[in-house]
């Protein structure tokens, strides 16, 4: 069954430097059980190609049903260094909710 | 002691909606104000500002305020503390007593915490033994000590109880985090002890709540945005406190917004790394341990938070002047817009080689196109796209390499791909890099200090 991001979670996106952090939060218990077993590292790290060119950090809040990921070297600098558009990655939670994955039923 | 206190956010950043705070005060019962306006980048501005005059420096929004919220706020009680001070907490607090006397008002206490600001003292403190060494990158800050534009320690929640016990109305800081803001009166009216980091965390956790202002009431919510009633009166969040560290966010009812699990947890993540280890100068919070519930009528209730020890360092946010960048855009309509769009960045390109211009980065991006979402933005139909801007960015150490590229940019709507639009308000001027320096420094080679003005 192919399950879209956007249909289970929201999240929240800003900046840290040059590192932007994408909290990204199930609706309900059975969402985080899904998030938290397919948004992986690597998954995460892959769908950024092109945007993050840092290393992906991860980590788990069970008790918001959310896991926070940190992307570094990804906002071109950062702070007023940045030449991006977006240089305080605000619509990366966005970008991030585009994500599909395959699950068993 | 109080068993219970109302602190409002009138501000989630210098240039929020300038009569959030007058609703917070106006709309129902609050007892503490408080009000972040200090950006990583705004310290180096207000540094600018009162380099060309002395008694500017902090944020100039604040007496205008003032003039508005002031009798209330002495008729009701409530307290008002902010970081809005920046660099000259004393001049703010100075027009502060101006607008008092304007006003008629007979008495008046503001406390003004100082000692942060070590712009002057840095060869000092490296004399010291401390290098301030960049956290992220480990380099040594004599490399742009001659550059340096701002460097300020950013103290916690006691300077402002201080303030407080000594009977202070309104605390002005300079560089203090923002949750030390909404902590600090929750350690002042239940006495909370220092070393209760539970407590310290619970405080500091609701801070981090309230620091964005609206954010936390449904401001930027991406969990069903449009369910969000009367966004345009919304009203910024309230933590009601209670002295076993139970908090509850909520508003005033009689304004807009919203507050839910969904308003409050975005917000608990937003700008967090390591969940873990929150760290600020009163506590490190662990963020896996609150528990968040919805008790409905627009009241979420945070509580059984966990923290540990503070670290024997304060952060410094320094800064320094690193070149000079420029900005501007050009928009292409139907037919082929992004195509045009394409040809217009290839050509600008080709003239600034031409003229032999130095850049460290030049970067397009094509908005309306991909210029958020990047290699992930859904690749369109040609014929489907309306129009595109083109907005182009350079960054140099090199003034005139900028200034120039701020003139090439109009002359390809004579010169370049035709039904080309949208430039308006001149050329793109060269503004400065104000690159950021974050370190650290043991505690104890600075001193907060707090210090008084009266109206008696």
């Amino acid at each position: 069954m192919k399950v879209k991001l956007i249909d289970i979670a929201h999240g929240r996106s800003g900046d840290k430097g040059d590192a932007a952090n994408v909290g990204i939060i199930a609706y309900d218990d059975k969402g985080y059980d899904i998030i938290k077993k397919h948004l992986t590292k690597e998954r995460v790290k892959k769908h950024f190609e092109g945007i993050c060119f840092g290393e992906v950090e991860r980590y788990e809040l069970p008790n918001l049903r959310a896991l926070n990921f940190v992307l570094n070297n990804t906002l071109g600098g950062g702070g007023t260094v940045s030449l991006k558009f977006d240089a305080q990655g605000k619509t990366l939670a966005a970008a991030l909710l585009r994500m599909e994955f395959e699950i068993e039923e | 002691m109080k068993e219970k206190i109302r602190i409002a956010s009138g501000q989630g950043f210098w240039g929020d909606l300038i009569d959030a705070p007058v609703a917070q005060v106006n709309a129902g019962q609050i007892d503490y104000l408080v009000m972040d306006y200090l950006a990583e980048v705004t310290m180096s501005i207000l540094q600018k500002q009162k380099n060309k005059n002395p008694d500017h420096g902090y944020a100039r929004d604040i007496p205008e305020l003032m003039e508005k919220i002031l009798p209330q706020c002495i008729e009701k009680d409530i307290k008002v503390i902010t970081n809005g001070g920046g660099v000259n907490p004393v001049s703010c607090a100075k027009e502060i007593i101006k607008v008092a006397e304007k006003l008629n008002i007979k008495k008046l206490k503001i406390g003004v915490v100082l000692g942060d600001n070590i712009v002057d003292s840095i060869d000092n403190i490296i004399e010291q033994g401390c290098h301030l060494n960049n956290m992220e990158t480990g380099e040594e800050i004599d490399l742009h000590k001659d550059k340096l534009l701002s460097a300020n320690v950013y103290f916690g929640a006691f300077p402002i109880v201080e303030a407080l016990k000594n009977g202070a109305q309104i605390v002005i800081t300079g560089r203090t985090t923002d949750t030390g803001l909404t902590l600090a009166p929750m350690i002042y009216e239940f006495g909370w002890d220092k070393e209760n980091y539970n407590l310290m965390s619970a405080g500091t956790v609701a801070g981090h709540i309230l620091e964005c202002g609206a954010q936390a009431s449904g401001g930027n919510l991406m969990a069903d945005w449009q369910g969000v009633e009367n966004m345009a009166e919304i009203g910024f969040p309230i933590a009601e406190a209670y002295s076993n560290g139970e908090i509850i966010i909520t508003k005033h009812e009689s304004l807009g917004g919203k507050v839910s699990l969904e308003t409050v947890s975005e917000q608990l993540l937003y700008e967090i790394g390591d969940p873990k280890n929150y760290i600020t100068p009163d506590c490190v919070a662990d963020f896996t341990s609150i528990k968040v519930q919805d008790l409905g009528n627009n009241r979420v209730k945070i509580f059984d938070i966990k923290g540990f020890p503070e670290t024997e360092f304060y952060k410094v946010s320094c800064s320094y002047a690193d070149g000079f960048t420029a900005s501007g855009s050009l928009t292409y309509s139907w037919p082929q817009a992004l195509t045009k769009a394409k040809a217009a960045d290839k050509i600008l390109r080709q003239r600034l080689k031409n003229l032999n211009l130095q850049f460290d980065e030049i970067r397009t991006e094509f908005i309306g196109y991909d210029a958020t979402h990047g290699p992930l933005a859904v690749k369109l139909d040609e014929n489907l796209i309306n129009e595109v801007m083109m907005r182009i960015a350079v960054r140099s150490k090199d003034y005139k390499s900028v200034e120039r590229f701020g003139r090439e940019l109009a002359p390809l709507i004579l010169t370049g791909p035709p039904s080309v639009t949208g430039f308006a308000g001149g050329r793109p001027k060269p503004s400065e890099v104000v690159a950021y320096w974050p370190a650290l420094i043991p505690k104890n080679l600075v001193q907060p200090k707090v210090e008084y003005m009266e109206l008696v």
